[in-house]
């Protein structure tokens, strides 16, 4: 099957087959690796994107469910080499450690300040509660957030 | 005389950020999943759906018949692979072997048993379903009390008391310290099953390079260098024609602490095939097949005063192994026995390990491995022991600690304490929380008829693994330093960190060392044709053994470049700062660019000196590490549901002297979700059949951000003398010291209940029978 798709401001047009899994064709059509597999389930959003403004885990959703859609991945994040305040709030607070959740750990804590500018801790946890992480009992991961919240309220 | 010292702050002890992380938080980390190679083939491995059969005939037909599948191998056909290997050597241990595909029979579900190998990986696991098997279905035993009761379905038919060793150790005089106590409290405390559940799974890489025997494998493993001898051993490939390359790793936990199977045979394919294969586990299988932490049965009496002093402590261990041993499983629980005494004087224990094989996925280390067993045990038996002699938990603990003018300490167990002050977390921890008010507040909610309850723990480990006669395969490390002709710096550690950080904290050391900007110096791990030979990274060692290997390393080149400055600055009395060596009665400089120039050039050399400038130390510890610390948790439980909320979390480390706090900080917190996990919600469940139930992120509760505490997290600072760094370790703390504490505060807040015990993890479903006056 065709598919026609934008993924990080770059247009793509690919012939797949229809099981073929979005995150998979990120990574091993497109070559997009950030964004990981971490149980194909969507119970663990290491595989989280952007779609069309909304963060969805890409290992849920066939990639020709996102023909015509606007993709966002980790690797879109940085502009003219410049991090995007999450990227550089999850550094500056140690929001990472092995960095396999981390890419998304941000699209999904990008999302939280999209909707919500000055989220409380409640509600940082609760919108980052279907990204796993082992490594760092979400502390970091929770400061970076509210780090990033303020960066951007200045 | 002009003081022309350059006085630079130091950057060991500062909380900076890691250096390691732009390419975490943009996506351009290399896993092994991200490795792509041309003629790349995929394996899918078709495993065992029972946890014990035999296996009456595989029909490959179909499978071979399938578009894309290039190979199918079963058992037969890895025959000769030499088998898993078992680090552990205990007297009398029986040690089935551990092929890597199953032979005749299956052990334990997801035993692999066939591996089918496709140029397109989808078609791989079309290939691998269609795969038929006829099974000789046997009974199964998935419980090790069970498996080692008499009439129990034997695991391995050869030995079929399913006992694969006994293990007996005793210190002090036991039967004299129970003759004499007042009083015995006895408890029967479990440690239940867990999944160590790393965010990535295993995987693997193999290319064959036939024409130069070589063969690549890039593994996700805490253990490069262990991996290379051992997976070429089982290969039958000569150890220098193999190259371990480990790219980033996505968590291990003591998971990937390991010879896996699946290594060799990736090799195995990948030599059979000349093509490059790639395996991936997927969570299912890391659910089934990667080694799961704890499963104990402990049986513990504690022997005291009236005054709450210990006199004494037996342990009757039973350890639920699984069907085989992977590296280190029947030493786990050893380390347990080790550590049984806690932070306390008594010097007289008794132990008995009994290993019980069952039919389920191998036990082996997890995030503490035999240590939070331990701690969990004492702990709570110290817990029970207070409440029997109705002495407050604080006051009983302060009463037996080891005393600071004490060390080095000798324990029952055979170990030396280093250093400690096991007095001053605690205090701290009482005061940061104000106990007292905690315990009126508490007096206050029972009136109401609210539960709400203090838990204390305070926890030895033993870090820095370890000494070499203590450990199965050398326990010191190496580290090898270069400034290569531009004055930058390379360092080549033999650990193999996969996220604690390393790549931030050596290089802190080692520009305090020369004097140099740490962007100039490059952290180097886990790649076999890379790095000098060295053990990896588990059991709190990384920054304790490979950071002190590191500081020698930066000694000896320091005197390499003391040498050159007394040749071009006439003097070798000379300060390291800003990128400089700098004469101190001079103050004649000359760059670290310059020296190394001067050295690689070789023009002029001093006298009985070698051109270049690198140096390689491999330091053997004396001793262990110990840190310590305490941790207290206040607890709500919810009177109609069983709920434990978790009110305040107060953790006071003590890991000796702390390069980077951030990063201090981020390990205890890690460590402390895992042992929150393994106390509220945790649990790897088999059924009597040995179906793993509990074998999704659906059905295996692992911490989420909603259901985590905010860690108060407070150190108290005692250095070791075991290393000149001054450093113990903090990788396992928080798992250690966690568990025992919040089990503690919830049994605090039903102890008026008369509650002495619950066995984790407190799902409200047990809590909510406790209440109602039904067994645990």
């Amino acid at each position: 099957m065709k598919i026609n798709l934008t993924i990080n401001g770059k247009k793509y047009s690919d012939d797949i087959e229809p099981r073929l899994l979005l995150i998979h064709y990120l990574r091993d059509v497109v070559g997009l690796t950030g964004s990981h597999v971490g149980c194909e389930t969507s119970l663990c959003g290491a595989c989280t994107i952007e779609l069309d403004g909304k963060a969805v885990k890409s290992c849920s959703m066939f990639a020709v469910q996102a023909d015509g859609a606007r993709l966002t991945t980790i690797e879109g994040l940085a502009e003219n080499g410049k991090l995007h305040g999450m990227q550089e709030a999850f550094w500056n607070q140690h929001g990472a450690q092995c960095g396999f959740c981390t890419p998304g750990m941000i699209m999904a804590s990008k999302q939280i300040l999209d909707r919500n500018a000055n989220p409380t801790d409640a509600e940082i946890r609760h919108g980052i509660e279907g990204n796993l992480c082992r490594c760092t009992g979400y502390q970091h991961i929770v400061n970076a957030v509210r780090a990033a919240a303020a960066a951007a309220g200045k | 005389m002009a003081s022309t010292i350059t006085r630079v702050e130091k950057l060991v002890g500062k909380r900076i950020r890691r250096r390691e992380d732009p390419r975490l938080i943009t996506g351009t980390a290399t896993y092994v999943d991200d490795i792509q190679m041309p003629g790349m083939h995929y394996a899918a491995i078709v495993r065992s759906p029972h946890a014990a059969a035999r296996i009456r005939s595989i029909h490959t037909q179909a499978a071979a018949e399938t578009p894309s599948v290039a190979a199918i191998y079963t058992g037969k056909d890895t025959m000769k692979v030499g088998p898993v290997p078992c680090g552990g050597s205990l007297p009398g241990l029986r040690v089935p072997h551990h092929y890597i595909l199953a032979t005749d029979r299956v052990y334990f579900v997801g035993h692999p048993v066939a591996v089918v190998v496709a140029t397109d990986k989808y078609l791989a696991r079309d290939a691998a379903e269609k795969i038929e098997i006829d099974w000789d279905v046997l009974p199964a035993v998935a419980d090790p009390e069970k498996a080692i009761a008499a009439g129990a379905p034997p695991v391995h038919p050869e030995w079929p008391d399913n006992v694969a060793f006994n293990y007996h150790q005793e210190g002090g005089d036991v039967d004299k310290a129970f003759a004499e106590a007042d009083v015995v409290v006895k408890q029967r405390i479990t440690s239940q099953r867990l999944i160590p559940s790393a965010m990535e799974t295993r995987g693997v890489v193999a290319e064959w390079r036939g024409a130069d025997r070589q063969l690549n494998l890039y593994t996700s493993t805490q253990v490069p260098h262990l991996v290379r001898t051992l997976v070429a051993g089982m290969l039958g490939l000569e150890e220098n024609r193999m190259r371990v390359i480990t790219p980033e790793v996505g968590g291990g936990f003591g998971s990937k602490l390991n010879i896996y199977a699946e290594e060799a045979l990736m090799g195995f394919v990948a030599m059979q095939i000349g093509k490059p294969v790639k395996w991936i586990e997927s969570r299912r299988e890391n659910f089934l097949c990667t080694i799961h932490g704890r499963g104990h049965v402990d049986y513990f009496e504690l022997a005291a005063k009236k005054d709450g002093t210990i006199l004494g402590i037996k342990l009757k261990l039973i350890q639920d192994l699984g069907a085989y041993h992977q590296l280190l499983t029947p030493v786990i629980p050893t380390l347990s026995v080790l550590m049984m005494p806690g932070l306390y004087r008594t010097q007289n224990i008794r132990a008995d390990i009994v290993g019980a094989f069952t039919n389920c996925v191998p036990t082996d280390a997890y995030r503490g491995a035999g240590r939070p067993e331990a701690t969990h045990g004492i702990e709570r038996m110290v817990d029970i022991l207070a409440d029997e002699l109705q002495i407050d938990p604080a006051e009983i603990r302060l009463k037996n600690f080891v005393h600071q003018e004490e060390f080095p300490f000798p324990t029952a167990t055979g170990l030396m304490y280093d250093s400690g002050n096991y007095a001053a977390p605690l205090e701290k921890a009482l005061a940061t929380a104000d106990y007292p008010k905690l315990r009126a507040e508490q007096a206050e909610a029972r009136k109401q008829g609210r539960l709400m309850g203090i838990g204390i723990c305070t926890y030895g480990e033993i870090c820095g693994i370890g000494p070499s006669p203590a450990t199965p395969a050398g326990g010191w490390e190496s580290a090898t330093v270069k400034i290569e002709p531009s004055g930058k710096v390379t360092v080549l550690t033999g650990i193999c960190h996969h996220g604690q950080g390393e790549e931030t904290t050596f290089a802190q050391i080692a520009a305090d060392e020369l004097g140099v900007d740490i962007d100039d110096i490059l952290v180097l791990r886990g790649d076999t044709a890379i790095v000098q030979y060295g053990i990896g990274t588990f059991g709190s060692r990384g920054t304790a053994i490979g950071g002190t290997a590191l500081y020698f390393a930066l000694q000896e080149l320091r005197t390499k470049v003391k040498k050159f400055g007394a040749m071009l600055l006439e003097s070798d009395d000379v300060a390291f700062a800003n990128g400089r060596v700098t004469c101190n009665k001079s103050g004649k400089s000359k760059s670290l660019a310059e020296i190394a120039g001067a050295s690689y050039r070789a023009m002029k050399l001093p006298p009985n000196t070698e051109p270049g400038l690198q140096s390689t130390h491999f330091w053997e510890p004396p001793n262990f590490t110990f840190g310590f610390g305490a941790h207290l948790v206040v607890t709500d439980i919810d009177t109609d549901t069983g709920q434990v909320k978790v009110r305040r979390y107060v953790a006071v480390d003590d890991c000796g002297n702390i390069l980077n706090p951030l990063i201090v900080d981020g390990q205890v917190h890690g460590g402390v979700a895992q042992g929150l996990g393994q106390a509220l919600w945790e649990q790897a469940v088999y059924d009597d059949n040995g179906q793993l139930l509990s074998g999704e992120f659906m059905d295996y509760a692992m911490p989420r951000a909603h259901m985590m505490p905010w860690i108060e997290s407070d150190h108290t600072i005692t250095p070791s003398p075991v290393n000149p760094l001054g450093v113990k370790g903090i990788g396992e703390a928080g798992t250690i010291g966690c568990s025992p504490a919040v089990v503690n505060s919830v049994v605090d807040a039903l102890s008026h209940l008369g509650i002495r015990h619950i066995d984790m993890p407190l799902t409200p479903e047990k809590i909510w029978k406790v209440m109602a006056g039904g067994k645990n």
